[in-house]
């Protein structure tokens, strides 16, 4: 039963993500590989790299535990050249607007991209705004592009994870998506839920100024959460995975919501988080210096990659008891249980 | 959440391995356990438990996910419903996958149907509340965990004087299922898991006969992994003793008497019918329909609705996975033709569906 029309799905960042992704979008705009998808394109420019990306934020609700929809879209733009290795200079923002928009609102969305852009030390350069008729659009959406440049020498990307690398985490995993759950269905979770939108650009830059060559693949586990992303980078770099469950750090609030919800906390969506691959022996140095900063103070070892992939690349969990499962991606949307 | 590290904990975990081991070593061949609840099927492929287990020990998945026993008939229904202009469906997200003869509720949400994914039926009253020139319809699938809830939904709505909320009503009752499956000569089960929420609703006292009458030893057991490991060594030592009886691990939320007020509520609109479910044909006495005393809110009773001739799938073979005579990896559909982006069965789009579990989890 495939489908002759887009589904949500195809949105989730998951299996149907790259489906659509390979099968229509990149054959006919740029030819390029799977393997070389990354967060951001790297163009060689005059002798040197130029960082290039875009994004665009259609999160409902729009107004959310911690964040609203501008500080996530300059953020999350802003993490996506960090995640190229690369320094964020220059903004673009797009704003599509619905007929009915409370200005307010949009002063609020506005002042807090201003915050955030301010923030991350990144200019808001150009920009451009329509209205469309009410139901046109959901309220408002975001588009953000980002430019970044390069002060180091150092390159990396999804496939330049290798054997014996260690897998390292600056935080907690699932707070970005059960926050947003939270605010779409009222439901009442406890008040330490919010989400972790946040810019890494000064953490991934201190990170690569003290252990560049010990860095191998930066990503930021946003759609599909951590798995989804793991997953990525197993089969970019040809390699095999292995988790600790009881290593990776997750709230208990977040625990029991995702419990309740019926919902993997490996799956669900951050928006301030990085997973950092690194040479073995740089491993508890680059913790230290993750621990050391404001947006890694939780951060944690939580697995290695084992060994170069026969075919594919494969994710395997050491569950909390000590049974192996595989992590794959996410197929479709995580939905809530019925019994 | 309280107490879901303690019941991960995996030194306690390693203890009980080895008493479970001790114990298998001295079975008489390969025993087959059977957890009948979907959300412990899920839970075994997700901490790997499978992997830990002694050789002995065969843990078959059984009939316990709601979305994959409703028959393709309702969804058919569904869908018939969600296509007239004044109808909004709302339903627990699992159902919205789930593929009819020839479409889905998601693939005509694409289309332009009004479909809202809820989390309680209380919602789908406040949505009948909030929009009065509306139809909803709630879908009402589910055991006995889910059965309650919307009979209160109804009762709230009649409460309210709500004149536009329904119910479909595909709700089905567990015991009746393990007692056919547990006659079936070609499905030996030495043993039940028995599902935890539902236990909590109806009590231990409700698979009493299953011991008695068909001798299969059964455990009430929690979802937790500790939870698990310990229900099989129960199982397991029941099998060794020669004893079938109805033994309760999950005592910390499950009585022998179950929760009477949910039972009354549930007993109050709903009464016992012959139900089909989808792989397993019709048991008798296995479902629940709403009591003539409340037919303004059965949508059944309220319309005649004009769904396609239901076709199920070629090929799909969630009857034999839901009866637990084959592994889901031995459907020849299984990862092909049907994976979760795309499925041909039921099984395939729940969650806590069989199917779904061994594609995610690569049992």
């Amino acid at each position: 039963m495939k489908s002759d029309v887009v589904l949500l799905g195809h949105g989730s960042g998951g299996k149907l993500s790259h489906q659509l992704l390979d099968e229509i979008i990149i054959p006919h705009l740029s030819g390029i590989s799977l393997k070389n998808q990354n967060d951001s394109a790297v163009l060689p420019f005059r002798g040197e790299r130029l960082a290039f990306t875009t994004d665009s934020y259609v999160v409902d609700p729009i107004f959310f535990a911690g964040g609203n929809i501008g500080d996530l879209a300059v953020n999350g733009t802003v993490n996506d050249l960090a995640m190229a290795g690369a320094r964020p200079v220059a903004l673009s923002v797009g704003l599509i607007l619905e007929e009915g928009l409370p200005l307010r609102d949009l002063e609020t969305i506005v002042r807090s991209m201003r915050k955030a852009a301010d923030r991350a030390g990144i200019a808001i350069v150009t920009g451009d705004t329509k209205v469309v008729t009410r139901g046109g659009a959901d309220k408002i959406f975001i588009n953000t592009s980002g430019i970044g440049v390069f002060d180091h020498p150092h390159s990396v990307a999804g496939d330049g994870a290798r054997v014996g690398d260690r897998i390292l985490i600056n935080g907690p995993v699932g707070d970005h998506g059960i926050a947003i759950l939270a605010g779409r269905e009222g439901l009442e979770l406890g008040n330490d839920i919010h989400t972790d939108s946040a810019p890494l650009n000064g953490l991934v830059a201190d990170l690569l100024r003290e252990w560049g060559e010990a860095v191998h693949v930066l990503r930021d586990p946003t759609r599909g959460g951590v798995a989804t992303t793991l997953k990525e980078i197993a089969r970019q770099s040809a390699v095999d995975i292995l988790l600790e469950e009881n290593a990776i750090p997750v709230r208990p609030s977040v625990e029991g919501a995702c419990a309740i919800l019926g919902l993997d906390p490996l799956y669900v969506a951050n928006e301030g988080k990085v997973l950092v691959f690194v040479e073995g022996k740089a491993a508890s140095g680059v913790l230290d210096l993750l621990r050391g900063h404001p947006l890694g103070r939780e951060a944690a070892m939580i697995g290695e990659v084992t060994s170069g992939a026969v075919a594919g690349g494969k994710v395997y969990l050491r569950t909390a008891i000590g049974g192996k499962r595989i992590i794959d991606m996410l197929s479709g949307e995580q939905l809530p249980r019925i019994c | 959440m309280k107490y879901s590290k303690e019941f991960r904990d995996p030194q306690v975990a390693a203890r009980f391995l080895e008493i479970l081991a001790a114990a298998a070593a001295r079975l008489d061949g390969v025993k087959t356990l059977m957890e009948v609840c979907g959300t412990h099927t899920m839970a075994i492929h997700r901490h790997g438990i499978r992997s830990l287990l002694p050789t002995k020990i065969r843990l078959i998945s059984g009939p316990g996910c709601p979305v994959c026993v409703t028959p393709v008939d309702f969804v058919d229904k569904a869908v018939a419903l969600s296509r007239l202009p004044d109808v909004i469906i709302a339903t627990f997200g699992d159902m919205v996958r789930v593929p009819g003869s020839t479409t889905s509720l998601l693939k005509e949400k694409a289309q332009g149907i009004d479909l809202r994914i809820v989390y309680s039926p209380a919602d789908a009253v406040a949505l009948a509340a909030r929009n009065p020139s509306r139809r909803v319809v709630f879908l009402g699938v589910g055991f006995e965990t889910t059965a309650p809830t919307v009979a209160a939904s109804i009762l709230q709505a009649e409460k309210s004087w709500l004149e536009n909320y329904f119910v479909l009503c595909a709700h089905k009752t567990i015991p009746e299922a393990m007692a056919l499956l547990g006659e079936d000569p070609e499905i030996p089960i030495d043993g039940y898991l028995c599902p935890a929420h539902v236990s909590a609703v109806i009590g231990t006292r409700a698979y009493a006969s299953l011991a008695t009458e068909h001798a299969i030893p059964c455990v009430v057991t929690g979802f937790e992994p500790l939870d698990i490991l310990q229900g099989v060594a129960l199982l397991v030592h029941q099998i060794l003793d020669g004893r079938a009886e109805v033994e309760n691990q999950y005592s910390r939320f499950v009585r022998r008497e179950g929760n009477p007020k949910a039972m009354e509520i549930l007993h109050r609109v709903f009464e016992p019918c012959d139900a089909r479910w989808r792989g397993l044909g019709t048991i008798p006495g296995s479902g629940l329909r709403i009591r003539e005393e409340f037919a303004a809110f059965d949508i059944e009773k309220r319309l005649t609705i004009a769904a396609e001739p239901a076709r199920e799938p070629s090929g799909c073979c969630c009857g034999e996975v839901l009866k637990g005579k084959i592994a889901p990896r031995d459907c020849p559909l299984f990862g092909t033709l049907c994976t979760p982006e795309e499925p041909v069965g039921a099984c395939m789009v729940s969650n806590e569906g069989a199917c779904a579990a061994a594609y995610r989890y690569g049992a």
